[in-house]
């Protein structure tokens, strides 16, 4: 009930929820693997500075759509996307849309915390570094203390920057994993479970983070955890087989979804 | 009665006792088989086993051994003016009275008579039975062949006995101990591992008879040429002695042939790493599948083609372009239309043995880099760098310590590589920086003083083991440290 | 949901911002460049391994035809057996005059004048030295041809089979050409008679070492090859799978365990040529065993190959999943049976693809060969491994030592030969691996 409460709450904050401009729009999306579909004409559309969770049973086609929106999917072989997607105005599958330039614009933070091989600032500081973004060293000291600020990390590893990221425990994995997308100051962060490999208590404190971003950045996170989803998002929408079930507010769809697979899903009867 | 006779008899021995056990195991199961602990054929393969195996290894023993002990005896016969000149007459006398008593079971007893009675020649008879003979014959050897033939014809007798006893000893044994509840399948399996456990020695045993013989050689060579002067010498001419004249000081100096193996495989390895790496880089992180499952076997098919197809194709393709073209630039730039590099040169063979790695590289690269776990490429990607950058800072970065490994492997490959350098590098042995000489490996002179005929006291060839066990030491290194580099690296990432 | 963008268009989205400079032009000919290294490194690989195969190919192809000269050779009775003694003494016939009937059938074809020797001289030197034999072995087998004219076509000499096949350079002074005027005017006139006419060359095949190019095969290297093989086969596979069994099934996960395993690594990778010269230490120096012989060649290929076929056997054991042996196990089986009667041939593909690849290796192993005394000059078929004999290897490393263009054209033959049986041996181990791959 406390949760209920809250996300009253975030609605009062988000009065005229649609009246929040949209950040991306999806239309007609299909994502085929080789001969198999994995998505069937999608509608959906992210709005700025929103929390927007993706929710449904495994294989649902949540993780293909959230990949579509910064073309992870062109890492995997016989991958092919149809429909369009525009972030701002821009169709990001247009020919001349580079897909180097998208990603900084929409980071990504992954299942696994995974990052790389190298000191903890070495991580924060790739990102920047690639993009060409700072080039004093005062300046990636700046960034690297912000990011990890915003992460929630920097107390925790001021003083050792310089030791491996590796070396951190899964929670402060994850969110040095969210200070390296931060760090490029995109405008999206798309984030794929990402507490599905943590427990509880670093889970918590990923939540509050995502929670703290959204005054930054629009955030789009795909979700096996109702109460995760109830918890953090503002707009929610449910996948089932590939199709897009029903968009709605958070707490509309808690309480009140329109849809009946919604509500048989949120009551735990399938998934 | 032959050697190869015994072994028969004593397998249709085995073969008996197999048929009796497991009838035996039938029978004491009257009819009702779940009875017997193990299946009849177990029992069967229980009596084999103790008919043949016990017997097999007798007569494996006694056939190393007694050539040993009766050469012994006859070489204690031998008269003191053969003896008393030193090992190498010893050796050549008993070398003699064999061939000579191998000769006389040639003869009929007539023919032994007139020989034995004198009154014909040893030499002129064995020689009508095709058995050549230096000179003739001193006095003692006919004696001494007789008892030679006299031991091992009571050696062969004795050989036949105790072996077919032993085998039926062993299966009346086995026979005796069946019954319904005996376990013979356990017995047998513990045989069985007996002999997995033999053949996985035969690995350490490989290395430990590497170790050993080369070693024991090389410290015959020892023995002539002081080690500072073999591994720190800095010339090396061996002058060949013509056999047996002996005494001849050559000089047997490493340095330069380890120079040149070293500057050969340096060359190979900067041909070789870039090429390889990038082929292993394009193959794991760019090519689309069908074009991966063209190219990368047709790579592969270099490491399959044979160092000697390597070595022809140095001699009469690389080493005359090399050489015509080093002509042709400089009668451009010169107006003098000489060569400066030699067909056979450092140069020569390091391509062509550059070549021959590209595949071991890129095929070792390739399995490091598609270690590397795909979340990282994802991790990069995501934050918007190009494919290049993250192959650059984090694939390369995190897979660097397994490509060392692969890198070091690939040296000792290098290192250890023989045909290419015969054929390519020349055998001069040099020290020199000029890539367009020739210079010789460590590798080039094992071959060079091995091949032919040899004798095996001199220092000449002796050498070679020195080599070898230097070689077999370098080697060992690099593989040993490289397989701990790559073994961590693959435990880190499963 | 839709027709909230339907509604609603472009008003809920922002203008395109002003983009940030990430220096996307830099950095994507960066990549190109990158990506380009790699592809020029792959085509690198391929031209290398094309000119390889071309060189030998190029070379090779002509050794497959060998150039024959088919005379009308007169078996004089005058001049085989003058005394006629043959009756008495059959060996009389081994050491005739046969080089005179080849010389008076050349100077009869060739219309030569017979009081000319140098000329002569030249005719002769046009049909290879091994008519003699060639001959002898005719009269010898068949007596009856004595006093007859049969046509026989002998080997031309290496030179003129070389300028037969347009391979001397005819604008080399005649004086430093190893083919003269005078016989390539003969050439010309024996090929439009028909008598010099180019063959499949048999020969190759089974002709033994020759200082004579025209005389020389790979048949005798190609049975000291076998044998080899099949030693190889009959002892590394049951040595190779027993050790490999072991060490996967049984071995206690200990520090000797762990030495055998970096051992075995290590001698994966020890220099072949060490391996040579612990043959010639043990089985030699030590044991007392022949030189030369296939025996000892195949024993050190043995050594050799073990560790490469116990590294695919163990990997082949390992892919076995462990419900198999569960299953087994519950079964009531001891472990000894439930690893030769379902582990074992499970693994089967795997181990015989790594025997297969195992012995090909030692196929074209040449090194270790040439240190236990196999570079000899083998004329005639080995009758056993305990014989000398040399290997395929070794007779193209013999042969690569040669100067003379026919060698150079025999040493690309052979190799092409001995490239075919190891892309048959690979074929077979890919098609092995194919047919029976299994997927847990």
């Amino acid at each position: 009930m406390n949760m209920m409460s809250e996300a009253a709450v975030e609605k009062a904050l988000d009065q005229k929820m649609t009246t929040v401009p949209y950040k991306m729009i999806g239309k007609d999306v299909s994502v085929y693997y080789g001969d198999k579909r994995a998505l069937f004409d999608v509608n959906l559309n992210v709005r700025e500075n929103t929390v927007t969770a993706l929710i449904g049973p495994s294989g649902c086609g949540k993780s293909t759509f959230l990949r579509t929106l910064n073309r992870m999917n062109d890492t995997i072989d016989n991958c092919r996307v149809t429909g369009k997607i525009t972030l701002d105005d821009g169709d990001i599958y247009d020919a001349k849309i580079d897909v180097v330039e998208l990603r900084a614009r929409v980071g990504m933070v992954f299942q696994k915390p995974n990052p790389f091989p190298k000191s903890i600032y070495e991580n924060v500081t790739y990102g920047p570094k690639i993009h060409g973004l700072a080039r004093a060293k005062a300046e990636l000291d700046q960034i690297v203390e912000q990011s990890l600020q915003k992460a929630g990390l920097w107390n925790e590893v001021k003083d050792r920057l310089h030791e491996p990221g590796t070396g951190l425990s899964g929670g402060q994995q994850q969110r040095l994993c969210i200070a390296r997308a931060v760090a490029v100051s995109p405008e999206v962060i798309l984030m794929d479970e990402p507490c599905s490999a943590l427990d509880p208590i670093a889970t918590a404190k990923v939540e509050e983070l995502i929670h703290e971003l959204r005054t930054n950045f629009t955030i789009v996170i795909v979700t096996h955890s109702m109460q995760q989803a109830a918890r953090v998002s503002q707009r929610t929408a449910m996948f089932h087989l590939g199709n897009l079930v029903e968009e709605n507010d958070t707490d509309k769809m808690f309480t009140n979804p329109d849809d009946q697979r919604t509500q048989d899903y949120i009551m735990g009867r399938f998934g | 009665m032959n050697t190869s006779l015994i072994f028969l008899i004593v397998l249709i021995i085995g073969l008996a006792a197999y048929f009796v056990a497991r009838s035996r195991a039938v029978t004491s199961a009257n009819g009702k088989l779940s009875v017997l602990h193990s299946l009849p054929g177990y029992h069967g393969t229980y009596a084999a086993i103790w008919a043949t195996l016990p017997a097999l290894v007798v007569l494996g023993v006694w056939l190393i051994a007694s050539p040993m002990l009766i050469e012994k005896t006859i070489r204690a016969e031998l008269p003191e003016t053969v003896t008393s000149q030193g090992s190498a007459p010893t050796e050549l006398a008993l070398g003699q009275v064999i061939s000579v008593a191998n000769g006389l079971r040639l003869l009929s007893d007539d023919e032994l008579a007139t020989v034995t009675s004198g009154s014909a020649t040893l030499r002129e008879t064995l020689a009508a039975k095709g058995v050549p003979m230096a000179s003739e014959a001193a006095t003692y050897l006919l004696a001494s062949a007789q008892d030679y033939n006299a031991l091992k014809d009571t050696s062969q007798l004795a050989m036949a006995a105790v072996v077919i006893i032993l085998s039926i000893a062993g299966a009346v044994f086995a026979l005796r101990g069946i019954s319904a509840p005996f376990r013979a399948r356990n017995r047998v399996e513990q045989v069985i591992l007996g002999a997995l456990l033999l053949a996985s020695s035969i690995a350490i045993l490989t290395t430990v008879g590497i170790i050993g013989s080369m070693l024991s050689e090389a410290i015959r060579f020892f023995q002539s040429v002081s080690p500072s002067t073999f591994f720190f010498g800095t010339v090396w001419d061996p002058r060949f002695a013509a056999a047996g004249s002996g005494g001849s000081e050559g000089q047997f100096g490493l340095l330069p042939l380890l120079a040149g193996t070293l500057y050969i495989a340096f060359v190979a390895m900067l041909f070789a790493v870039p090429v390889g790496l990038f082929a292993a880089i394009y193959m794991a992180e760019y090519a689309r599948p069908s074009v991966r499952s063209i190219a990368k076997p047709l790579l592969e098919i270099l490491a399959g083609i044979p160092t000697i197809v390597y070595g022809f194709f140095a001699l009469i393709t690389v080493g005359p372009f090399l050489r015509d073209v080093s002509a042709q630039l400089n009668g451009l730039v010169t107006g003098n239309y000489v060569n400066f590099i030699q067909a056979q040169s450092v140069l020569t063979a390091g391509i062509v043995m550059g070549i021959m790695l590209i595949p071991f590289v890129s095929s070792l690269s390739d399995d490091i880099i598609t270690q590397v776990p795909r979340s990282l490429r994802d991790g990069s990607l995501g934050l918007g760098a190009t494919r290049s950058e993250t192959i650059k800072k984090v694939v390369l970065p995190a897979a660097l310590p397994g490509i060392v490994g692969a890198l070091l492997l690939t040296a000792s490959r290098a290192v250890g590589e023989t045909m290419i350098v015969v054929l390519a590098a020349g055998v001069a042995a040099r020290m020199q920086l000029n890539p367009f000489e020739a210079m010789t490996t460590v590798t080039v002179k094992i071959v060079n003083q091995l091949t032919g005929d040899l004798e095996f006291n001199s220092p000449q060839t002796l050498v070679a083991f020195a080599l070898g066990i230097t070689l077999f030491a370098i080697t060992l290194c690099l593989n040993i440290y490289a397989l701990y580099i790559v073994r961590k690296y693959r435990e880190q990432y499963e | 949901m839709t027709e909230i963008t339907a509604s609603a268009p472009a008003t809920f989205t922002r203008p395109a911002q002003a983009r940030r400079d990430i220096g996307i032009k830099k950095r994507y000919r960066a990549e190109r460049r990158f990506r380009a290294y790699g592809m020029a490194a792959i085509l690198t690989g391929l031209f290398f391994l094309f000119v390889l195969l071309w060189t030998v190919i190029s070379n090779g192809y002509t050794a497959f035809l060998q150039t024959t000269i088919t005379l009308p050779i007169e078996f004089s009775e005058q001049v085989i057996d003058p005394k006629n003694e043959r009756a008495d003494n059959p060996a009389k016939l081994m050491t005739a005059n046969y080089p005179l009937l080849v010389r008076d059938a050349l100077i009869k074809a060739l219309n030569i004048d017979p009081s000319n020797r140098a000329l002569v001289k030249q005719a002769t030197d046009m049909v290879s030295a091994s008519a003699r034999t060639q001959l002898r072995d005719i009269v010898v087998n068949n007596q009856s041809v004595i006093g007859t004219t049969q046509n026989v076509a002998l080997l031309a000499e290496g030179n003129i089979d070389s300028a037969n096949k347009g391979q001397i350079d005819l604008n080399v002074a005649e004086a430093n050409r190893k083919v003269k005027d005078t016989q390539l005017g003969w050439m010309k006139t024996l090929t439009e008679t028909g008598a010099m006419t180019k063959n499949f060359n048999t020969g190759l095949f089974t002709f033994g070492a020759s200082s004579r190019p025209e005389a020389a095969g790979i048949g005798v290297a190609a049975v000291g090859s076998l044998y080899m093989m099949l030693i190889v086969l009959v002892l590394s596979l049951p040595i190779g799978v027993c050790a490999s069994i072991y060490l996967e099934e049984f071995a206690p996960k200990n520090k000797l365990t762990d030495l055998i395993e970096v051992n075995i690594n290590n001698l994966a990778a020890v220099p072949s040529i060490v391996y040579g010269l612990l043959g010639l230490a043990v089985f030699i120096n030590f044991a007392g065993m022949p030189r030369s012989a296939a025996l000892v060649g195949g024993l050190v290929l043995t050594l050799m190959t073990l560790p490469t076929i116990i590294i695919a056997t163990r990997a082949a054991l390992k892919a076995v999943p462990p419900s198999i042996r569960s299953a087994a196990l519950g079964l009531g089986a001891s472990k000894m049976q439930t690893i030769f009667h379902h582990v074992l041939p499970l693994a089967m593909p795997g181990v015989l693809t790594g025997t297969i690849i195992g012995l090909a290796h030692a196929l074209g192993e040449t090194a270790p060969l040439l240190l236990i005394g196999m570079v000899a000059f083998v004329v005639d078929y080995p009758g056993s491994p305990m014989e000398p004999s040399t290997a395929l290897p070794v007779q193209i490393y013999m042969w690569a030592n040669e100067a003379e263009r026919a060698f150079v054209e025999r040493t690309s033959g052979a190799i092409m030969i001995l490239l075919v049986f190891l892309v048959l041996m690979n074929l077979g181990a890919i098609l092995l691996r194919r047919r029976f791959e299994r997927r847990w």
